[in-house]
This record gives C-alpha cells, structure tokens and sequence, in this order.
C-alpha cells in the first residue's frame, strides 16, 4: 500500500490532528470576541467531517502501517459513536460556562484532541499504539476535569483523576512490558500467535495488569473509585463525555485486546471479566441508594452499566460483542440525556444545582422536562417498553447462549435492585412536595437535544434496532 | 554474570516502591508525582532488558514513547497541582476531601 492510500485510511486522525492545532492557534492569537463558541462550531463541523471521512478507506481500508492501525466495520462503529458524544458534548457547553465567563476555547480543542487519542484507541493493532492512544485520551481528560480553574471542586477531581488515572496507566505499561517480553512482540495478531502454544507465567501476569488498567478506564469495580468524585467534581458537559466517549472507547479497546491480542487466552480472562462485570453491577446498584447528588448518582449508574455491558464480553463470543456494542450505542444515548436533563437543573439565578431533592416538583413546573427525565430514568432501569431494555435483552441473551446461566440469573436479580435508584427519583419527580422551581430551560439547541434522545430511548426507537442489530454485528465480525 | 532476572527484579521492586509511594504517602501530592515517575521509570526498564536480551529493538522504541509521555504527563500533573494549590492553599494529601470518597 503507498503512503497516500495509507494517509486516506486515517483521515479522520489526520483531520482531528490538524484541525485541533490549528484551533490552537486560532485560540491564541485571534481576539474576535466569543471565541469559545466559535471555536466549538468548527470543532463540531470538524467531528461530522471525520464522520463523513469513515464512509471513504477510511472505514474499511484494513491495516496499514504495518499493522499498527486498523480501520475496520469495528472501529468504525466505535468511531461513530465517540464523534458524535464528543460533539454533544461540544454543544451542552456554551451555556454551562457562560454563566462564569469561562467559555473558553480550549474546552473544545481539549475534546477534539481526547477524540484523536480515542481513535487511535479502538484502530490499535498493536500495544504501542494503545499506550498511545490511552494516554492521548487521558492526559486531555485529565485538563478538561479541572477545567473550571476558579473552583475547588474541579481542580480536585481533576487531581484525583491523574494521580489514578496515571497509576492505572503504569500498571497498564508494566503488564504491556511483560506481555512483550514473554511473547516477543507488541503487535496483537504476533501475540496472539505466541499465545496459541500455551500461556507462560509471564504472560499471565501480563494479562492481568493489562486487563486491571483497562478496568479502571471503564471505572469498572474494583477500579472505579475515582468515578463519583470525578463526575461530582467535573463541570457537568465534562462530566457527559467522561461518561460516554472515553467510555466506549475503553470497551472497544478491551474487546480489541481480547479478541484479537488475547484470544487463545479467553479461559484465562473469562473468569476475571465474569467476577469484574457482576462486582460493578452489585456496586452500581448498592453504592448509588444513599447519594443525595444526581451526578454522583450518575456515576454510580454507569458503573452498573459497565457491568452490564461486560456481560456481553464475558460470553466471549462474536454474538456477546455484537450485544456489548448495542449496549454501549443505546447506553450512550441514554446518558447524554440524563446529562442534559441535569443542565436545566439552574436555580432562579442560573446557577446549577446538582440536589436531587431540588427536583421535587417539576412535574408542575415543567412537565416536559419532567417527562423526558422519567424516559431516561426508566430506560437506564432497563424498564420495557424503552429501548434501555432492549440493551439489557441483548447482553443477558448472548450470556445465555453461551451457558453463563448463573452470570445472566445474578445479573438480572441485581439489575431488579439497581432499579429502585431510578425510580426513587421518578418519584421525587412527580410524587414530593414541590421544592423551588427551576430557571427555565429555554435553550434550543440543548432542548432539541433532549427530545432527540429522549425520542430515541423511547418505543420509538425500537426503530432503529434492525439497524443497530445489522451494524454492530458486522462490527463483531471484523473481529472474528 | 548478570542475567535477564536480575533486570526484571530491579524493575519489580521499582514498580513495588512507586504503587506503595502512591498509597502509603500522607504527606505531599508532589511525593505521589515521583512515585508515578518511578512506575514508569520500571517499565522502561524492563523493556529495555527484554528489548536487550531478545535482540528486538521494538522495546527500545517503546521505551522511547514513554519517556516522551512521562513528560507530558508531568508538566499536566504539575500544572494541575499549580491551580489545586491557588483554590486551597494546602497540597497535603490528607486535605483532597472537599467530596466524599
């Protein structure tokens, strides 16, 4: 393959890579006022056009530069999703800042350049472009937590998220040390092919260190203990794309590496995903009964997500990653609209509050709003006739048919407690003595937002699923 | 003779000091920030003992990228240190509990 048939598979990295650093520079040189806002609107024509990019090689051009990077039916489903979560969360943020005069540009160029790191992430083909990736992906995350530089809060979660965030990245890198030199190599398809003859000591400590740093990138027990501080401590846009983009871009990752890296090793990283999915469902559902804060509340339900979604991994087959990337489609959705829903949470003066006995009432209030909580709410319970539901069929079902039956029974019977959070706050919502109402939610844009999501988490979006069924299995089969 | 072990039990215990630095520590969040330098410290030495005793320079690169990544990671690190301390005048680690948890 040339060099520019090469160049055209990772146009969307190409894009993101120069668009973000000329933004860099527009940012620090020009002095057009609101440059916050009109930075983001080139940051988001930026992601549809990497979104455009991936209908071109770049989707399907396989492996190039020697099999460091591949574009494939799976990378480019990831890739869709982490483009369009980065560019939500690009759209929720004007206002959110405004209030403080803290729109500034760099928050769109930190997620443009988060996204790049991402790509890289679910295109690796070999450990050295995971690292890479990884740490693109976390070194931005890291400045976005402590974006609001005047408040405590978020530079505490900000130094929270490094100090565990770079310690996840070290037990990550000595794993990949080992597994390089057990094997021999760093590109997946070589270790798989070391792997296939047996697994060494060396190999297995490997594994397991690599498989423990991905785990905390997923805030997956028992390394999710960053996640409600980040998430209470963050600026609520940044704590809806920690919630999604990285997310899905950690899991497809995981699946990359497991799949392809550490297939002739699934016995061995069955049982730890097994033991890791239903510790995070127990501790999503437990954990988050006491929290009297609605984004730490959030966090706590995308650790119990996380756990759902590895269910689909543990089956370790190409029906369980199919229903995994469902999940995580349909789980995105459901989060950027709670997310927005909690940004019209605004007290009479416009500041935010994050109380979730604040929502008490807001069925009188603003019985739209109220309604399209309740959707996301009863989705994310997994609650028939919403599509949060269909998610939840999807991972149960592929456990099943690979004979997990005592994985899919607990899971389902922690999946009837994570239930109650849920629905403890539909019925703040429509149930308690009305609390102060809220500043109206009078933005168009994240309005518009909220009845997209709203709409596709709602029966209607059942839709979509012949569609989502088609693309994720494709993607599974890129893999396989 | 020193052989391939003696390398990988030199970067064990490194790694082994780094992760007890960074839990056992109560005092100073800059003393966490070394302990990170020394994990990744670790690793490069074992990646270049494996790259060595393999004859494969595919570590040696690696250890390369790290080296450029602990920068980065550091000057990030620091910088966010830098605005911790402006909000609350105190970088002891015992007083990061302005949130449960």
């Amino acid at each position: 393959m040339t060099m520019l048939e090469s160049l055209l598979v990772v146009l969307p990295e190409l894009i993101l890579t120069l668009g973000a650093t000329d933004l860099l520079l527009v940012a620090a040189f020009s002095n057009k006022p609101d440059l916050g806002r009109r930075v983001s609107i080139y940051a988001v024509l930026m992601l549809i056009a990497c979104g455009l990019a991936l209908l071109g090689p770049a989707g399907n051009g396989g492996a190039v530069f020697g099999g460091l990077y591949y574009a494939d039916a799976f990378s480019t489903f990831s890739k869709v999703l982490i483009y369009a979560s980065a560019a939500i969360a690009i759209l929720m943020a004007p206002r959110f800042f405004d209030r403080r005069g803290e729109m500034r540009p760099e928050y769109p160029i930190l997620i443009l350049l988060s996204a790049l790191g991402m790509g890289f992430m679910v295109s690796s083909g070999d450990l050295m472009m995971l690292y890479i990736g990884l740490e693109m992906q976390s070194l931005a995350a890291y400045v976005l937590a402590s974006f609001m530089r005047q408040d405590t809060r978020s530079a505490e979660a900000g130094l929270k998220y490094f100090v565990l965030g770079a310690l996840a990245s070290g037990i990550l890198l000595y794993g990949v040390s080992l597994i390089y030199g057990f094997t021999g190599t760093t590109s997946y398809q070589g270790i798989g092919a070391a792997m296939a003859s047996g697994l060494s000591m060396g190999e297995l400590f490997g594994l397991v260190f690599v498989l423990a740093g991905l785990a905390f990138k997923i805030s997956a027990v028992p390394f999710h203990m960053w996640t409600p501080d980040v998430y209470e401590g963050a600026p609520t846009p940044v704590t809806a794309f920690f919630a999604t983009a990285p997310k899905i871009a950690a899991v497809a990752l995981a699946i990359r590496v497991m799949f392809d890296a550490l297939a002739p090793a699934t016995d061995a990283w069955q049982q730890i995903v097994i033991f890791v999915a239903l510790a995070s469902i127990a501790l999503g559902a437990v954990a988050a009964i006491g929290q009297s804060n609605v984004k730490r509340l959030l966090a706590y339900s995308s650790i119990n997500n996380i756990g759902f979604a590895l269910i689909g991994i543990a089956a370790g087959t190409q029906a369980g990653v199919a229903a995994t990337l469902s999940y995580m489609a349909i789980y995105v959705v459901m989060t950027l609209g709670s997310f927005l829903c909690v940004l019209q949470m605004r007290d009479a003066q416009g500041r935010p509050v994050e109380d979730i006995a604040s929502l008490a009432g807001l069925s009188k209030s603003q019985p739209a709003l109220a309604a399209a909580f309740a959707i996301f709410m009863f989705s994310l319970a997994g609650i028939p006739p919403l599509l949060g539901f269909w998610g939840k069929f999807l991972v149960f079902d592929a456990a099943v048919a690979a004979g997990l039956f005592p994985l899919a029974v607990i899971g389902i019977a922690l999946s009837v407690i994570g239930a109650y959070y849920y629905l403890r706050i539909i019925k703040t919502i429509y149930f308690d003595d009305a609390a102060a109402p809220y500043a109206p939610a009078n933005s168009v844009v994240e309005n518009g937002l909220i009845a997209v999501t709203a709409a596709t988490v709602s029966p209607l979006g059942y839709l979509l699923v012949p569609f989502l069924a088609l693309t994720a299995g494709n993607a599974a089969q890129a893999l396989f | 003779m020193i052989g391939l072990g003696h390398y990988l039990v030199v970067g064990a215990i490194l790694f082994v000091m780094g992760v007890l630095g960074i839990f056992l520590n109560r005092k100073n969040i800059i003393i966490i920030l070394m302990a990170i330098e020394l994990i990744l410290l670790a690793v490069n030495i074992n990646l270049v003992a494996f790259s060595a005793f393999l004859g494969d320079i595919v570590g040696q690169v690696f250890a390369m990228f790290v080296l450029t990544v602990a920068a980065g990671e550091a000057a990030i690190g620091l910088a966010i240190l830098v605005i911790y301390f402006r909000g609350r005048g105190t970088i002891a680690v015992d007083d990061v509990n302005r949130m449960k948890g």
